[in-house]
């Protein structure tokens, strides 16, 4: 393990090398905020509200914390005057795509931002990819993508039409920072709002209740070779059975 | 073709093409690139076919090149060894050029183009001022040699760089050759080739790649196309030699899609050089085995950029990505790879045959070399230049450009493509080289030059090109795209003359966040346009808000169409010519405009012959 010598906020520290400056920010308790990250998924880099500034080699530059690997001695500034402007413009400009969301509100607040000086667009999705990659990346259905260039971009289901590979985990509901996703139970169905998608519920065959969406229960079955009757009963009658 | 397995008989063979072709000999060539196809060469070339044919001049030879520059002017013709040249050649002109010019030595004056300024005829396509002024290293041997023929790129020295390459020098020579001349790359950036090749060879690594980058998303800019078309040879060439330096094995030349007859030419060259053992296993009976594959873009603007490129080639989603890690390191399927631009590569070869100390004696200090040009816009000569590095701004618009069209005033040039900058008159005198122009809030770019004149509006000029960013932005990033499009929406609105003085401080407070934040070069230099523009033109962008004008009488919204009574001679003309019948008035009369019913098309102020429609 090959460990370098950084400096963040003036104070030095010791990271691993590949570590990214957000990781070692964060190991170090020094808060950067994000919008497109997390933990379980790839670095996308694209909200640029974790941007900060490096300064490697004499040079000084803007660069998003979230997919910087650390490979060498650098300075990093998590506060300056600079970033906090930037980040602020970064907010400014998704505020006003989309001025409901409490998280951005309480981050635009942070940074004294109290209205955008752009007209509304309105759009709750902010396309911070993050229900694209944790479909993708993590769940593994692979059923909603991004479509379209600039401002016309969009995460929809392919062909805009009902994401036929959902299996309603509700994975990307979880990690949306905007709450743009939304899922519901109605009867004996589940529905995805955004992704167009409506899932039939299977009822256990103990207790009768409708427990899951009989989609994602199959996709389960074989994605881990389960028995063709694992998903036959609920939870709870699963328990009372044991 | 037969397979060459040895430079003695690569020698033997190019001396062979060189002498099958007596230098005494006619020629004719006819430029075959897309303008001249567009001008109608294709029937010109079959016509002279059958002339040369019908009037029994069998010993002539008969040669469809690519691009010749002077595009404006085609269908070109030039008949060697003299080097008449004919332009705007017609089906019709040609049984009198064979007759009078190939068969008599006659020049006919009816063809040959004109100076401009004072009519003067010039016969030799050498005299024209439009090439004199050039310095054409790297696409003079278009206008000579048949594109599909290895013969011809043979025996112009074709392939002689890489054999001596092969032959004499080593792997990190031909690296330190490249870095020494500094040859930088000419797909916009300018980052020195030498020292990319150089990390990517002390990577080591089994599979390395080297990219052609002929994407070209630039519009209005087509010199990597027109050498692909024109010369593939070269370009082939010069990345065998950064195959070798780096130590890869196989090539990828990514091609936009909407180029088929680069595609063409290419894909004949490539067979053809394999076929001659120039690409494959143990080229030249060498230890080096290198080969290409064409790889055809999709066609957005962004997928000229090198990671998306490359996730393009993977058969991703051609969209870019960070890239702290270098692709010296990681590019292509992971391995260790070179990209470089087409004029990029085609100067390879020129460095290798003759040397970094003679291309370092041309261009500047820190831009050797030349660079060719897309000269467009409001200038008379309309084409591709090359010239050397440090050539004035003024000398390519004006001495070889030849001036603005209707003797209008020059305002500005837009360099570098759609996110370059514009340079005003007061830098007429720069000398073009990557460090200058970015010096004055421009940049290089791939190499396109559009020239304006008075009547172009400056901040319409910045809506134009934003709005074309604001279409190819991949729309990954915040700051890219939704600050392009919020500069689009300010900039429009200015044009509307519902602008307010804080928009200008928005846009400079939107800029650095935009140049700084965005991942990729496209959002980078988006803001480039804003930014010089109000650096320059700030007057302007103060008329449209303060005053609600349009100085140059372009934004529709700012302006009316007035007919001046003293000079109207009642001739009717602007009457016959308005879409909406908003020009009326009886003959020999004072004509007038409904202001209600024109939407100010400008038709009527283009017909008329007096002058006296107005732009209020
Ligand atoms: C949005 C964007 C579009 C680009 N388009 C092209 C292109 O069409 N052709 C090209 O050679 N380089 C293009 N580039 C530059 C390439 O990314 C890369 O820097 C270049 O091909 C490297 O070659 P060079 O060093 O020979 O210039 C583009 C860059 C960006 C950011
Ligand atoms: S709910 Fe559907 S779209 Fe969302 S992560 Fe799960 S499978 Fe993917
Ligand atoms: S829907 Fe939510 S998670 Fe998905 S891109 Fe939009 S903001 Fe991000
Ligand atoms: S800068 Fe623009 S084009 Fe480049 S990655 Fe970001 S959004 Fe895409
Ligand atoms: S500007 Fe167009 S619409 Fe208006 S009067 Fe002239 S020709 Fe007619
Ligand atoms: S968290 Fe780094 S760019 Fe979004
Ligand atoms: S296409 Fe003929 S000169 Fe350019």
């Amino acid at each position: 393990m090959m460990m370098i010598e950084i400096t963040i906020n003036g104070k030095k520290v010791q990271v691993e090398k590949g570590t990214t400056i957000l990781e070692a920010a964060t190991a170090n308790r020094v808060r950067i905020p994000t919008l497109c990250h997390h933990e379980l998924l790839e670095p996308y880099g694209a909200c640029r509200l974790c941007l900060v500034e490096v300064v490697k080699n004499g040079w000084r530059s803007l660069a998003t914390s979230c997919n910087y690997p650390i490979t060498g001695p650098i300075e990093v500034e998590t506060d300056t005057e600079k970033v906090r402007s930037a980040r602020r413009m970064v907010l400014e400009l998704l505020l006003s795509r989309c001025d409901t969301s409490p998280r951005l509100n309480q981050l635009a607040a942070e940074y004294g931002l109290t209205e955008s000086r752009f007209s509304l667009n309105y759009d709750d999705c902010i396309l911070c990819g993050q229900c694209e990659r944790v479909c993708r990346e993590v769940v593994g259905a692979n059923a909603i993508t991004f479509a379209n260039r600039g401002v016309e971009r969009v995460v929809v289901p392919p062909f805009g039409e009902e994401a036929e590979f959902c299996i309603g985990c509700g994975a990307c509901v979880y990690v949306c920072p905007t709450n743009a996703i939304r899922i519901q139970e109605d009867g004996d169905e589940k529905i995805i709002d955004r992704w167009s998608r409506v899932l039939k519920l299977r009822a256990c065959s103990e207790c009768g209740v409708e427990f899951a969406p009989d989609f994602q229960l199959r996709y389960l079955q074989q994605k881990y070779d389960l028995a063709a009757d694992f998903f036959d009963l609920c939870r709870d009658c699963r328990a009372m059975q044991k | 073709m037969k397979k060459i397995a040895s430079f003695q008989e690569l020698e033997a063979y190019c001396q062979e093409c060189v002498a099958a072709r007596d230098p005494q000999r006619t020629v004719i060539t006819i430029c075959a690139g897309t303008g001249c196809q567009a001008h109608g060469c294709t029937n010109v070339v079959a016509a002279a076919q059958q002339e040369l044919e019908k009037q029994g001049l069998v010993d002539v030879e008969l040669k469809a090149t690519g691009c010749h520059g002077f595009c404006e002017q085609g269908p070109l013709m030039v008949i060697h060894p003299q080097g008449v040249l004919y332009h705007k050649v017609k089906v019709d002109d040609v049984p009198e050029v064979i007759a009078k010019t190939v068969k008599g030595g006659e020049v006919i004056d009816a063809l040959l183009y004109a100076l401009p300024s004072t009519k003067e005829k010039i016969a030799l396509e050498q005299d024209v001022p439009f090439y004199k002024l050039q310095k054409r290293i790297i696409f003079g041997s278009n206008g000579l040699i048949d594109p599909t023929s290895i013969d011809d790129y043979l025996a112009i020295g074709g392939y002689r760089a890489l054999a001596k390459a092969l032959a004499d020098m080593t792997p990190g020579g031909v690296v330190e050759e490249v870095k020494k001349a500094g040859l930088r790359g000419r797909g916009g950036g300018g980052f020195p080739t030498g020292r990319k090749w150089e990390s990517t060879l002390n990577v080591a690594g089994e599979t390395k790649y080297v990219i052609c980058n002929a994407d070209e998303g630039d519009p209005g800019a087509y010199m990597d196309r027109s050498l692909l078309e024109g010369n593939p040879h070269s370009v082939i060439e010069g990345m065998l030699l950064g195959a070798y330096a780096v130590g890869a094995t196989e090539g990828y030349v990514y091609v936009r899609h909407e180029y088929p007859l680069a595609v063409a030419n290419l894909t004949i060259a490539i067979d053809v050089a394999r076929q001659a053992g120039l690409l494959g296993e143990r080229i030249l009976g060498s230890n080096f085995s290198f080969d290409i594959k064409i790889s055809r873009g999709g066609g957005a603007f962004v997928c000229g950029e090198s990671s998306a490129l490359i996730a393009s080639i993977e058969g991703q989603v051609g969209e870019p990505r960070a890239k702290h890690i270098h692709m010296a390191e990681s590019g292509l399927w992971g391995k260790p790879t070179v990209l470089n631009n087409v004029e990029t590569w085609a100067n390879v070869p020129v460095i290798i045959a003759k040397g970094a100390d003679w291309f370092r004696s041309i261009g500047t200090e820190g831009s050797p070399g030349t660079k060719i040009f897309s000269l467009v816009g409001k200038v008379n000569n309309t084409g591709l230049v090359e010239v050397p590095m440090g050539i004035s701004l003024r000398k390519i618009i004006f001495d070889i450009g030849g001036g603005i069209p209707g003797g209008r005033a020059f305002k500005a040039v837009q360099t570098g493509g759609p996110s370059g900058g514009c340079i005003p008159e007061e830098h007429l005198d720069l000398p073009v080289d990557f460090d200058e122009l970015s010096k004055v809030g421009s940049m290089m770019g791939s190499g396109g030059m559009i020239v304006m004149d008075d009547r172009t509006c400056m901040v319409d000029v910045a809506k134009y090109f934003v709005n074309f960013l604001k279409g190819e932005s991949c729309g990954k990033c915040t700051t890219c795209r939704e600050g392009i499009a919020r500069m689009y929406e300010i900039l429009d609105k200015i044009t509307r003359g519902e602008g307010e003085l804080t928009d200008l401080e928005l846009l400079e407070e939107l800029a650095p966040v935009i140049q700084e934040g965005s991942m990729c070069g496209l959002g980078k230099t988006a803001p480039n346009p804003v930014l010089s523009t109000l650096r320059y033109f700030r007057a302007e962008y103060l008329a449209h808000i303060n005053d609600k004008k349009c100085p140059a009488g372009v934004c529709k919204e700012l302006i009316r169409f007035e007919i001046d009574p003293e000079a109207c001679t009642g001739c009717h003309k602007c009457a016959r010519v308005c879409p909406v019948e908003a020009a009326h008035g009886k003959k020999k009369e004072a004509h007038e405009i409904d202001q209600e019913k024109c939407i100010k098309c400008g038709m009527c102020y283009e017909a008329c012959k007096f002058d006296a429609v107005k732009i209020i």
